[in-house]
C-alpha cells in the first residue's frame, strides 16, 4: 500500500529554480468597517496585510493559522474572488491589474480552487454532469459531443462511478461530494489549484482517501497546489514548503521538514505544541491569551501580546520577515538562532 | 486510571438501542451499547460521524429530538437509578445539577436573546443552590480564565468568540457541582490552542471537583491526551473498549487500527496515512453481521454473524472474531 507520504514525495522536490507559477508581492486586502448613522469607515479589517511569497510549478504549498488569520482569504485575493486591495500579483508570469476583476477572465482556467465545504459548494439544483460540462463548455475543452465521454473520464479519476453523472449533489456523502469537487477542478487542467480546507468537513478515515487522492492527482497532471489549513498534522504530511500566518501576516516560512523540525517563530512553536498527539507523556503546551482584534492591531509585532520571548523592541519595533537559518520568520528573537541585531 | 476498577460505577449505560422514525418505520441507530464511567473517570467515545455516539450522548439525559429518535431498549443508570424510568421532575434536578452538558457548537446552544449572566443564572431557578448564586457565576468565570466577567456577564452570545462561548458553557455546566460532566464535541469549533486551553480547563476542573467526564468526539488525538477509558463506535456499535493506555499499545479491533493509521501524525517522523476504503453506511445499510466486514482487510468467513465483544486483557474487550477465545467457535454465540 503506498502511503500520501510517498505519494507526495514520488514527485521529487520540485524545483525552485525559473519563473515562478505564482508571485505575490506586498498584497493587502482590507474590508472596510462602517459605523454610525453616515454610515462612515471607522477603519479596516487587514485580513490579508502585505503578504510576498512565490509558489512554483508542482509545489505543494500549504498557508496554515488559526481562524481569522487571513488565510483563506489570501486565497480568494489570489484568484480575484475577493479582489485585493493593494500589491502585485503575477499569476503565470503575467501581472494582473487587481483593481480590475475581468484581469483575472484569462487565469480562471489554470488557477482553480476547491471549496471548503462539499455541502454548500456544489449546487443542489444541478446534476453531476451539468456541474461538470459547465466549465469544460464555457473554456472550450472539448467538443460539445465530447463532453459526455470527458466527464466519465473525470468521474473515474477521482474514483466515482460514471454511472452517477445524473444524480443530484444530495445522492452523495461528504467525502463523495469533494470527489466531485476536485473533478470540476481538475477538468480544465489547471496548473494551480487552491486547495481552501478542503477536508476539514470530512472524517478521518474519508479525509486520509480524500487527501491521497489529491496527491496522486497532483503527481499525475503536474500540479501544484495551495493548500489552507488549520490542521497542522496534515499539512505536515503533505507539504513542502509551509507559510504561517498571524493576523494577516506571514510569521513564518519554511521547508515543511525545517518548520515542523526547528520551528523559529514563538507562535509557530506555539501552535506546534498546542496540538494533541498519541503521545501520552507529550502533554499540549498552553498559548495564554486570544487573538487581539484585527481591526485595532497592536503596534510592533503583533504576537507579542502573547509571546512568552517577547522584549519591549517587540512592542515598538514590527518585525520583517528575516532569514533565520533555512527559514525565514518575522520575530527578532528567533528560537534557537541568535537575536536579529 | 484504573483507580476506579473496584467502585461503584457512577453511570451504566446497558444494551442500549436507540431509534429513528423513518418513512420506512423506525430504523436502529445504536446496537446494545453498553459503558460504565466510574466517579472521576475520564471516559472518551469515539468514532466517524453517524457512528452514533451523539445520540448516545444525548440520550443520556433523554435529550433525543422529538419526535423522532427514542430508545428502543436497555437501561441508563445514574448512581444505581434508571434514568428512563425517571418523571419530568426527577429529570430536571439531574440536568444541569448533577450532569452537566457541554455542547458542541457553543454558539447555537445558547440563546441568542439573553445576555449571558441571565444564562448562567438559570440552573439556579431549578435547583437548590446554598449562597449567592451571583457570587457563585463570578468565581467560575474566573475559573474557567475568562478576566474580565463583567464585561462578559452582560455580553450577548453574538457579541463573544467561540472559545468564550465555550468557556461560559462550561461554567454553566459546573454551576451546581455536576458529578458528571458530559461533553460532546467540546473543542471541534475551536482552533487548536484554544482547544488546548479549553481541554486543560476541563482535566483541571475534573481534578478539583472530582467529576467524571464523558468526551464524545472523532478525535483520537483528544482521547490519547485526556481521557482514561475510551470506546470506539462504528455503524451504531460499541466494537472496542479498554484502558487508554492498553488500546493505544495494543489495538485490536481492524477499524480502531485503521483509524489510527488513517491520522495524520505529528508526532511521527513518517507521517504515514493509510484511508480506510469506502465509507462509514447509513443506517439502513447496515450489514448483517459485523457491520465492518465490507471495509475490513481482515474480513474472513466468521464475520456473517455478529461478534460479541470478547474479552482481550485486563477490562478490554473487542468485538472482533479475530479475537475471539480458541475453544469459542464464531458461529455459537451469533445472533446477527
Amino acid at each position: 500500500m503506498t502511503t500520501v507520504q510517498a505519494a507526495s514525495r514520488a514527485a521529487a522536490a520540485p524545483s525552485r529554480q525559473g519563473a515562478p507559477l505564482l508571485e505575490v508581492q506586498g498584497l493587502k486586502t482590507w474590508f472596510p468597517v462602517v459605523g454610525g448613522v453616515l454610515r462612515k469607515t471607522t477603519g479596516y479589517v487587514k485580513a490579508v496585510n502585505d503578504v510576498t511569497f512565490s509558489m512554483h510549478a508542482g509545489e505543494v504549498l500549504s498557508v496554515v493559522g488559526e481562524s481569522g488569520c487571513g488565510k483563506s482569504t489570501l486565497g480568494y485575493s489570489i484568484l480575484g474572488l475577493t479582489p485585493p486591495t493593494e500589491g502585485r500579483l503575477t499569476l503565470a508570469g503575467k501581472p494582473i491589474d487587481i483593481g480590475k476583476p475581468s484581469s483575472w477572465n484569462g487565469f480562471r482556467k489554470d488557477f482553480q480552487i476547491i471549496f471548503q465545504d462539499p455541502y454548500t459548494s456544489l449546487n443542489p439544483r444541478h446534476t453531476v454532469f451539468e456541474m461538470l460540462a459547465e466549465p469544460l463548455r464555457a473554456h472550450g475543452i472539448c467538443a460539445s459531443r465530447d463532453i459526455p465521454d470527458k466527464v466519465a473520464e473525470l468521474l473515474k479519476k477521482v474514483g466515482l462511478s460514471p454511472d452517477y453523472m445524473h444524480r443530484f449533489p444530495h445522492a452523495f456523502s461528504g467525502g463523495q461530494r469533494q470527489r466531485i469537487g476536485i473533478a470540476r477542478a481538475i477538468g480544465l487542467n489547471p496548473k494551480l489549484i487552491v486547495c481552501d480546507e478542503v477536508v476539514a468537513a470530512l472524517d478521518v478515515s474519508v479525509q486520509a482517501q480524500i487527501i491521497r487522492l489529491l496527491m496522486d492527482l497532483k503527481s499525475e497532471l503536474g500540479l501544484s497546489l495551495l493548500f489552507i489549513s488549520h490542521d497542522l498534522s496534515l499539512v505536515k504530511a503533505i507539504s513542502d514548503r509551509v507559510l504561517v500566518m498571524y493576523l494577516g501576516k506571514i510569521v513564518e516560512a519554511a521547508a515543511a521538514p525545517d518548520l515542523f523540525a526547528h520551528p523559529r517563530h514563538p507562535y509557530t512553536a506555539a501552535l506546534l505544541e498546542s496540538i494533541p498527539t498519541l503521545d501520552r507523556a507529550r502533554r499540549p503546551k498552553l498559548l495564554g491569551g486570544e487573538i487581539p482584534s484585527p481591526v485595532n492591531l497592536p503596534a510592533g509585532c503583533a504576537f507579542a501580546s502573547r509571546c512568552p520571548r517577547a522584549q519591549d523592541r517587540c512592542r515598538k519595533e514590527t518585525p520583517a520577515l528575516f532569514r533565520a537559518d533555512a527559514s525565514e520568520a518575522a520575530c527578532f528573537y528567533p528560537i534557537g538562532l541568535p537575536p536579529v541585531p | 486510571m484504573g483507580m476506579h476498577g473496584t467502585s461503584q460505577p457512577l453511570l451504566e449505560v446497558e444494551d442500549l438501542s436507540i431509534g429513528f422514525a423513518g418513512d420506512q418505520g423506525v430504523i436502529a441507530i445504536t446496537d446494545k451499547v453498553s459503558f460504565k464511567i466510574h466517579p472521576g473517570e475520564a471516559y472518551g467515545l469515539v468514532g466517524e460521524s453517524g457512528c452514533g455516539k451523539s445520540v448516545t450522548c444525548l440520550s443520556l439525559l433523554k435529550l433525543l429530538p422529538v419526535p423522532g429518535g427514542r430508545v428502543l431498549s436497555g437501561r441508563i443508570l445514574f448512581r444505581g437509578r434508571d434514568i428512563l424510568k425517571m418523571t419530568q421532575e426527577e429529570l430536571r434536578s439531574l440536568r444541569g445539577g448533577e450532569i452537566g452538558m457541554i455542547f458542541q457548537e457553543p454558539g447555537a446552544a445558547l440563546n441568542p436573546l439573553w445576555p449571558i449572566r441571565r444564562q448562567l443564572l438559570e440552573p439556579f431557578q431549578y435547583h437548590a443552590y446554598e449562597g449567592d448564586p451571583q457570587q457563585r457565576i463570578r468565581s467560575l468565570l474566573d475559573r474557567v480564565g475568562i478576566a474580565d466577567p463583567d464585561r462578559v456577564l452582560s455580553a450577548y452570545p453574538h457579541q463573544l468568540s467561540g472559545g468564550m462561548l465555550q468557556r461560559v458553557m462550561i461554567a454553566m455546566a459546573l454551576c451546581l457541582n455536576p458529578s458528571l460532566l458530559i461533553a460532546d464535541e467540546p473543542t471541534t469549533a475551536l482552533d487548536v490552542t484554544v482547544q488546548a486551553q479549553i481541554m486543560e480547563l476541563i482535566e483541571d476542573l475534573r481534578r478539583e471537583f472530582q467529576a467524571a467526564v464523558l468526551m464524545v468526539t472523532h478525535n483520537l488525538n483528544l482521547v490519547a491526551q485526556y481521557a482514561d477509558r475510551v470506546g470506539v463506535m462504528y455503524a451504531g456499535r460499541l466494537v472496542e473498549e479498554g484502558p487508554v493506555d492498553d488500546f493505544l499499545r495494543n489495538t485490536l479491533h481492524p477499524y480502531s487500527q485503521g483509524l489510527l493509521a488513517a491520522l495524520p501524525r505529528l508526532d511521527a517522523g513518517s507521517g504515514l496515512m493509510h484511508p480506510i476504503p469506502g465509507q462509514v453506511p447509513r443506517p439502513a445499510d447496515y450489514l448483517s453481521g459485523c457491520r465492518f466486514r465490507d471495509r475490513c482487510p481482515h474480513a474472513f468467513e466468521p464475520c456473517g454473524q455478529k461478534p460479541d465483544l470478547f474479552p482481550a486483557g485486563e477490562g478490554h474487550t473487542v468485538a472482533c472474531f479475530l479475537h475471539a477465545p480458541a475453544g469459542a467457535p464464531a458461529a455459537a454465540g451469533a445472533t446477527a
